[in-house]
């Protein structure tokens, strides 16, 4: 008896926090849909910073982050098949794992200091190259894990077999392994990136911001994230109406590239 | 075919896995007949399948293994080598062709029908488009799975039922041409259906190959083999022609586990 009154509290007890924590996220979304919608014009998206839109600085945000995916990608899942196929039990490997465990929990502004140390002071100023730098190094152990999660996955008699088959180690690997965690993989570097795009604290003092077009990567770099920030914090309306256009299209983006990730998954299950 | 041909000889062969104190087999002297189903029986634990892994060195994937004594493998010219004293990755390789292995759950690649059986053929260095046409279908006809197949080479393995896939694994392995194939319970995942096709397949694959196969049903080895291997804690309990062996054993032991008093 008294087992099934507690069990009908937990129930409710639990439901009613889903209820309250969804709630808040429906609060935070519709608000931001609404200020967001609202505030969308058709020059936001044809104008650059100078002139109240955020042409240059979608531009500017995707090339970052696809340029430090066109870093991070190959050099993660390169590390993560080193992890799972060939490091597996020796002590570099479990090293090397650890380390990018604590890497990805590290704090993305204390990856924007350490870049700024390294990349920014020493050449004179914020640039492009040095944000590309700072959100390739928060995305390498994400990348890795995935890579190494997924790897995880494959049964150990599909290597096996294809060894019988007279396949040397690294035509297994390439060729069926990772073929065969590509679904996982494929949705591990979508939300990664979709985790980078909406980053600010790494580019805040990296390659700051620009209110220009511009396609230079040793100058300030215009960025959608570092404006948001910024234009949050002005006085004038416009400037704060501009920031919710700006925070309701980036969440779209994120929203969609999540999307997409998780469709894969479903696809192919 | 009336001779009695050595295929593989083992000999006074024990193995210890990496970090183990015991080995798992200890001095086992096995004869692999060639044309003839070698059956592998025993409970759970004895060393089947860590024999058989020895048999194409697939234990190498893993370091640290131990090995001792020999193991002969004969080539069809009659020369002999002994695959224990392989070290060199592309040595392994040409030993995986010509000594196959099925594994108990079905292995498809994340491919098409088509490109699993090629697969192999491939990485023997076979390039030409027609020549592997010709050798996967040979192969898919071999393995009694083409009437099923023909019209869906494209389409990806994974969709195949088990016993299917189980085929075209046998396919895949078939299509290398090797001298032996070894099977490690190939059946026991799958349907009493499946399962006779495949017993059907493995009796006729014999006419051209060598099969070495562990299994748990006594059914099937007393059905399948002409000779059964009784092991038993690592050793080589008995080894004879099955009909001698599950019809008169001369280990007390053997016939215990043959009736299913333990096991
Ligand atoms: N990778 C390994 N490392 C260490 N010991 C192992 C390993 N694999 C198997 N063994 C041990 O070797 C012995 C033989 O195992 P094996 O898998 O060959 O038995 P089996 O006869 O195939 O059993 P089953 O019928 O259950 O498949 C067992 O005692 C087992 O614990
Ligand atoms: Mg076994």
């Amino acid at each position: 008896m008294n087992r099934l009154i507690l069990n009908k509290i937990i129930l409710a007890l639990s439901t009613l926090s889903a209820v309250i924590g969804i709630g808040f996220l429906f609060w935070i979304l519709a608000t931001l849909s609404y200020k967001g919608i609202t505030s969308i014009h058709w020059s936001t998206f044809t104008n650059d910073l100078v002139a109240g839109g955020i042409r240059n600085l979608l531009v500017g945000q995707f090339t970052m982050a696809l340029m430090a995916s066109a870093v991070a990608v190959p050099l993660g899942m390169m590390a993560g098949i080193y992890l799972r196929e060939y490091g597996h039990g020796s002590k570099l490997a479990s090293v090397i794992r650890n380390l990018s465990d604590v890497m990805m929990s590290a704090p993305s502004i204390v990856i924007g200091v350490f870049v700024f140390a390294l990349f920014v002071d020493p050449f004179g100023g914020y640039n492009g190259w040095a944000g590309i730098v700072a959100l390739a190094i928060m995305m390498i152990p994400i990348i890795i894990s995935t890579t190494d999660n997924m790897l995880s996955l494959v049964p150990t008699e599909l290597r096996e077999a294809g060894m019988a088959l007279g396949g040397s180690k690294h035509k297994i690997i390439m060729q069926i392994v990772v073929k065969a965690a590509k679904v996982g993989i494929t949705t591990g570097v979508l939300l990664s990136f979709a985790r980078i795009i909406g980053e600010t604290a790494p580019l805040l003092f990296t390659s700051a911001n620009n209110q220009f077009f511009t396609m230079d990567l040793t100058e300030q770099f215009p960025s959608l994230t570092v404006s948001i920030y910024n234009l949050a914090t002005y006085p004038d309306l416009e400037s704060r109406e501009l920031a919710w256009a700006a925070s309701f299209i980036l969440t779209v983006i994120v929203l969609c590239i999540n999307l997409i990730g998780r469709y894969a998954i479903r696809n192919k299950k | 075919m009336g001779k009695n041909n050595l295929v593989m000889d083992i000999k006074d062969f024990s193995f210890t896995y990496s970090g183990a104190e015991e080995p798992s087999l200890k001095k086992i002297n096995l004869p692999v007949l060639e044309n003839k189903i070698t059956a592998m029986i025993g409970p759970s634990g004895c060393g089947k399948s860590t024999l058989l892994r020895a048999m194409n060195r697939i234990h190498d994937l893993y370091s640290g293994n131990k090995y001792e004594g020999l193991i002969n493998l004969y080539k069809a010219d009659g020369s002999k080598e002994n695959i224990l004293d392989l070290k060199k990755e592309n040595d392994f390789i040409k030993l995986r062709q010509q000594v196959g292995m099925i594994f108990q759950k079905p292995t498809p690649f994340p491919m098409s029908i088509f490109d699993n059986v090629a697969y192999g053929l491939k990485l023997s260095g076979i390039k030409n488009r027609s020549e592997l046409e010709g050798r996967v279908e040979k192969a898919l006809q071999g393995a009694a799975i083409w009437k099923e197949t023909k019209d869906r080479l494209k389409e990806s393995a994974l969709g195949l039922s088990g016993g299917q896939q189980q085929r075209l694994c046998i396919a895949r392995a078939v299509a290398l041409k090797p001298r032996v194939l070894l099977f490690d319970e190939p059946t026991s995942a799958l349907d009493p259906i499946s399962t006779g096709a495949i017993e059907e397949l493995i009796t006729e694959l014999k006419e051209e190959l060598s099969v070495v196969i562990v299994t748990h049903n006594m059914q099937q080895a007393s059905r399948l083999s002409d000779y059964t291997a009784f092991m038993y804690l690592g050793d080589l309990a008995e080894y004879d022609k099955t009909d001698k062996i599950f019809l008169n054993p001369s280990k007390k032991l053997t016939e215990d586990y043959i009736t299913g008093r333990f096991g």
